[in-house]
């Protein structure tokens, strides 16, 4: 049985004017580390709210560890664990009585299940008696997540958990998921980042309510049908408007230090060729190189795709 | 060096006995993009709202503009442009209204508004979009109209937090092409943001760990000081060690 079903789910809002989720279907596997990734308004919130019971879809359906979101919600709600992206725990609470709240709201207490809770709690124990509203972004986050795992769900749901925190924090909390992991916990989490890709086992990316491609990071990148080119200059900016006037052209972005290009036809020489076409507009300190392409890559292909 | 814009020295923001920010010292070129990186709580807002004029500082000394911070805060006010991810425009007033709003409050004369608006709505290509609520629009193209307003007043500086967050990679993109071509026409960008790769378009940037600079220096040399391949792993070898951690 698979963990988590999406069956051509869409969801509309303002009365169907506002498509946010346009039949989407996926399965999430037991035990998974499954990755939505996607930016803002991608419909992956929406996917979380039909998945956690809280929205139901216009159309398709949905399970959860085989029960129906919309028949068997009040089962499911039982045995899943559910941090939104938005901060919703009691900012009037402490950290300990939000733990404690949540814990007897699923008929249980925090001594039962510590064990899964240990490791992140035990670094917010020094601020227990402190207000919730009163944390830092990155201990919000831990407690936040403690609460929704103090019932030991099957099935995690996490919300864009590294929206605006950062490169320390963000790494911290992707140990956190890989320990959560393998405990046996499916989860199921959001990212804008297209970096955090990597981290799981299988992803989908998502742009404007539907998805563009699902396996595992490993193969999205194996599947760039085009040869890539990293190419920097001393005027990286003038490199940038130059390349996107050079008619072998293709597509030509920045992407960190370098810019990533691909070419119309694939020739040989392609490397000095772009070299060659760089001098000629007076460049200084070139290099080109071809390049295995990552997922943000993979994902402006098909972006592009689906615009043209 | 041509004309500096920001000068910092021994900056200190103090609340009780916490140093927010503690004596950073630092300039910013004109017509430079700087990047103001930093872990969560490291000070970096503090810093921006004491440049920005929102807040004094409880010693040392700073100009953005040319103008004091302790006793210009209205000069450097109408001298900067500032957009944030979090707050930008109004999401209840169209396009246009948008527009015309903050020309208003920058105390641009109708007749310059409406020339520039004009243009604007042209260059972005929201032609048709002009009477629809700001609202309606993708979040992409929120933020572009954001940047486009920050600067519509043609400001000294303009401050960018976080502006790309959460935005898709193609328009990130085209809204760093647009940074870039408010720095070539002499406007000095002074950039956060959680996105390392973003940190490379920079032509210098400052790391922030528990309210000090750290490292601040062109990214290039940031890397080889590092031995790091990239900018991320500047920023993790940096600020891994810090002891604060709040918003």
């Amino acid at each position: 049985m698979e963990a988590v079903v999406l069956d051509g789910i869409t969801k509309t809002y303002a009365g169907g004017k506002v498509l946010a989720v346009d039949n989407v279907s996926l399965t999430v596997k037991p035990g998974e580390l499954f990755g939505l990734i996607g930016p803002d308004g991608a419909g992956k919130t929406s996917i979380f709210r039909v998945l956690t019971t809280l929205l139901q879809a216009d159309k398709g359906s949905a399970t959860v560890q085989g029960l129906d979101v919309v028949k068997d919600y009040q089962r499911i709600r039982q045995i899943l664990g559910y941090m939104p992206g938005k901060f919703s725990l009691y900012q009037d609470l402490t950290v300990e009585e939000n733990l404690h709240f949540f814990a007897t709201l699923f008929g249980t207490t925090i001594e039962a299940n510590y064990g899964i809770i240990r490791e992140i709690y035990e670094q917010l124990k020094p601020f227990k008696d402190r207000r919730a509203g009163k944390l830092s972004g990155g201990m919000k986050q831990k407690l936040a997540l403690c609460c929704a795992l103090i019932h030991k769900p099957e099935v995690l749901f996490l919300d864009e958990p590294t929206t605006g925190v950062d490169v320390v924090s963000r790494r911290e909390f992707w140990d956190m998921l890989a320990r959560l992991k393998s405990m046996g916990i499916t989860i199921l989490v959001s990212t804008p980042y297209m970096d955090e890709a990597s981290l799981c086992e299988r992803i989908a990316l998502i742009q404007a309510g539907r998805i563009m491609q699902i396996d595992a990071p490993e193969q999205i990148v194996r599947s760039y049908p085009v040869r890539l080119y990293a190419a920097k200059a001393d005027d990286i900016y003038g490199l940038l408007k130059d390349m996107r006037e050079n008619p072998a052209v293709e597509s030509c972005y920045a992407f960190g230090e370098y810019l990533h290009l691909t070419m119309k036809s694939e020739t040989a020489d392609a490397i000095m060729a772009l070299e060659g076409f760089a001098r000629e507009r007076g460049h200084t300190g070139i290099t080109v190189k071809e390049i295995a392409p990552g997922i943000e890559d993979t994902f402006i292909r098909l972006m592009n795709q689906k615009t043209q | 060096m041509g004309e500096q814009v920001i000068v910092c020295k021994e900056l200190t923001k103090r609340f009780g006995d916490f140093y927010a920010v503690n004596n950073i010292s630092f300039e910013v070129n004109k017509g430079e993009i700087f990047g103001f990186l930093g872990a969560n709580g490291a000070g970096k807002t503090t810093a921006m709202r004491i440049l920005c004029g929102l807040s004094y500082p409880s010693s040392g000394s700073a100009t953005v503009a040319g103008f004091d911070v302790y006793r210009q805060q209205d000069e450097i006010k109408k001298n900067i442009g500032y957009m944030s991810q979090k707050f930008s425009l109004y999401e209840n007033l169209t396009v246009s209204e948008n527009i015309e709003f903050y020309g208003g409050v920058y105390g641009l004369s109708r007749a310059v508004i409406r020339e520039r608006s004009a243009a604007l709505i042209q260059t972005l290509g929201l032609e048709k979009e002009a009477k629809k609520l700001v609202g309606e629009l993708p979040l992409g193209w929120k933020q572009k109209l954001a940047f486009s307003v920050a600067i519509f007043h043609r400001p000294q500086i303009v401050f960018l937090d976080e502006p790309t967050g959460g935005v898709d990679p193609v328009t990130r993109r085209q809204f760093w092409d647009m940074i870039y071509e408010a720095a070539a026409g002499g406007i000095t960008v002074f950039v956060t943001t959680h996105y390392m790769d973003e940190a490379e378009y920079c032509n210098r940037v400052t790391i922030m760990v528990d309210g000090k600079i750290e490292a601040l220096d062109a990214p290039q040399a940031l890397k080889q000081r590092f031995g790091a391949g990239n900018m991320e792993e500047v920023f993790y070898q940096l600020a891994r060690s810090a002891k604060r951690s709040s918003d």
